[in-house]
């Protein structure tokens, strides 16, 4: 099963600046319109595999990028 | 058929030295970039989640990181767009300053920051000017002697407009920086891509940069750049708006960038911008400044010999730009500027070039100066042909 995360957002150029991190990294990410499930003060939301949420978190703030929270998406293979 | 007309002539009859007001040509890679822009990412930056939107905003990311690695910043997010290095200074001044502070300047600065500094005083903003020597320069211990307990900010221009005059930023935000906790804003309008600028070399709190000059960026691009020392909360924004965050609240955000960059941004010039200073990353800046500076010794040493010619500015090359100014004695500055574009097809900018008190300073106000710019595409031969312009110019009066 291919289950995917989610990292929120409080503005899109954190997401923008999100994305070239985890892509520099190789991690297999997307950004996507953030999921009603979620309230979020971003439109935007970086979809990525959910066995990489250690590396991802750990890159993030090693990169000093500012987040409003790391969630799985459930139910959903393609997120 | 346009552009190719308008090549031939670059070619055989024009000659750009006017830099300093706005760099031509722009490197190919900005064109393309800013076509791109239009037609693959339409969309608006950070506005909607689809895919022009996203793609859209991507590029507008991604000029901010080439500008922070371009000066030195570890986050890009504290790159800030505005439309023009004015907007910037307007930004940097009114976002920090309230009345009762002091903030110090200095005798070269141009409008762009001087009329700011005299509405702001207007309303209760104490203000030093600096005098400068004659040949435009600051001396770091005459700033250190204006500053006071309620100095918040020190503001001035990398390199004069005018005259070329490079001041020694490193000295002087030392000294300041050893007696006071005041920021430095520092104007690049003039340095910016034409020489190596690092934020914290420097000692630089906020700087100001123009994206169509020696960034070689379109025109409608400008930024400023807040260093580790300043606190945004602590500024605020020119103007508020939507921003695409936080979209449920009537309050402006207090996030970077989002705070400062209310309404749709100018991405297509943003993208040509962004691609600009990733063509600058693949130059040698060091190399590309020594390149100017050797059509300014050029200059200098063919104007020398012309008859009543009076030249402006430091002679040391470590403290200029390629930026030159002179009159010539008994001749009115708009005469040799028209004859130098009508005659020879060299462009060049006459009179005060918006800074009334660096002409004070140097001594050529009102009557203004002939400024000569050349850039980083400038020829020797188109040089040499400048020089022969103006003998011809000041021997058949």
């Amino acid at each position: 099963m291919n289950a995917n995360g989610v990292v929120l957002f409080y503005t899109t150029s954190s997401a923008l600046r999100a994305e070239q991190v985890l892509l520099r990294a190789k991690i297999g990410i997307a950004l996507i319109p953030t999921p009603r499930e979620f309230s979020s003060d971003c439109g935007i939301a970086c979809r990525f595999p959910w066995v990489e949420r250690g590396r991802v978190a750990r890159l993030l703030e090693k990169a000093n990028v500012e987040i409003s929270g790391i969630q799985p998406l459930e139910g959903s293979n393609d997120g | 058929m346009g552009l190719e007309l308008l090549r031939r002539g670059t070619k055989t009859r024009m000659i750009y030295l006017d830099h300093a007001a706005t760099s031509w040509p722009k490197p190919p890679d900005v064109v393309l970039a800013m076509r791109e822009f239009l037609d693959l990412a339409g969309g608006n930056p950070g506005r909607s989640g689809h895919r022009l939107s996203v793609e859209a905003g991507r590029r507008v990311y991604l000029a901010r990181e080439a500008l922070a690695v371009l000066f030195g910043v570890r986050d890009p997010l504290r790159v800030l767009f505005t439309l023009n290095c004015t907007h910037a200074l307007n930004l940097a001044l009114r976002g920090s300053l309230s009345p009762g502070d002091h903030v110090v300047t200095s005798g070269m600065e141009h409008n762009s920051a001087m009329r700011p500094l005299r509405s702001l005083e207007r309303q209760g903003v104490s203000l030093t000017v600096v005098p400068c020597s004659a040949e435009g320069l600051l001396a770091p211990d005459d700033v250190a002697a204006a500053l006071t307990d309620r100095t918040r900010l020190a503001v001035f221009s990398h390199a004069s407009n005018v005259c070329g005059a490079l001041q020694p930023v490193r000295e002087i935000a030392q000294c300041i920086r050893a007696r006071s906790s005041a920021l430095v804003l520092l104007d690049a309008a003039q340095t910016a891509g034409s020489m190596p600028i690092d934020l914290a070399e420097l000692g630089v709190d906020l700087l100001a940069f123009s994206g169509h000059k020696g960034l070689l960026g379109p025109p409608g691009t400008g930024g400023l750049i807040l260093g580790p020392r300043v606190d945004p909360r602590t500024m605020t924004p020119l103007w508020q708006g939507g921003t695409g965050s936080r979209s449920e609240y009537e309050e402006q955000p207090e996030h970077l960038p989002d705070k400062f960059e209310s309404g749709t941004p100018n991405g297509v010039g943003i993208a040509g911008l962004g691609a600009a200073a990733r063509w600058l990353l693949k130059q040698d800046l060091q190399a590309l400044r020594e390149r100017e500076m050797e059509q300014v010794r050029l200059l200098r040493q063919g104007l020398s010999a012309l008859p009543g010619l009076t030249v402006y500015g430091p002679e040391r090359d470590d403290r200029r730009i390629a930026v030159l100014s002179f009159t010539a004695a008994g001749e009115p500055v708009s005469n040799i500027g028209r004859r130098l574009d009508e005659d020879f097809g060299i462009l060049v900018r006459v009179g005060l070039h918006c800074a009334p008190a660096a002409h004070r300073t140097l001594g050529t106000f009102p009557g203004g100066t002939v400024r000569l710019a050349p850039g980083p595409f400038t020829a020797r031969a188109e040089i040499e042909a400048t020089i022969q312009a103006l003998e011809t110019i000041l021997t058949t009066r």
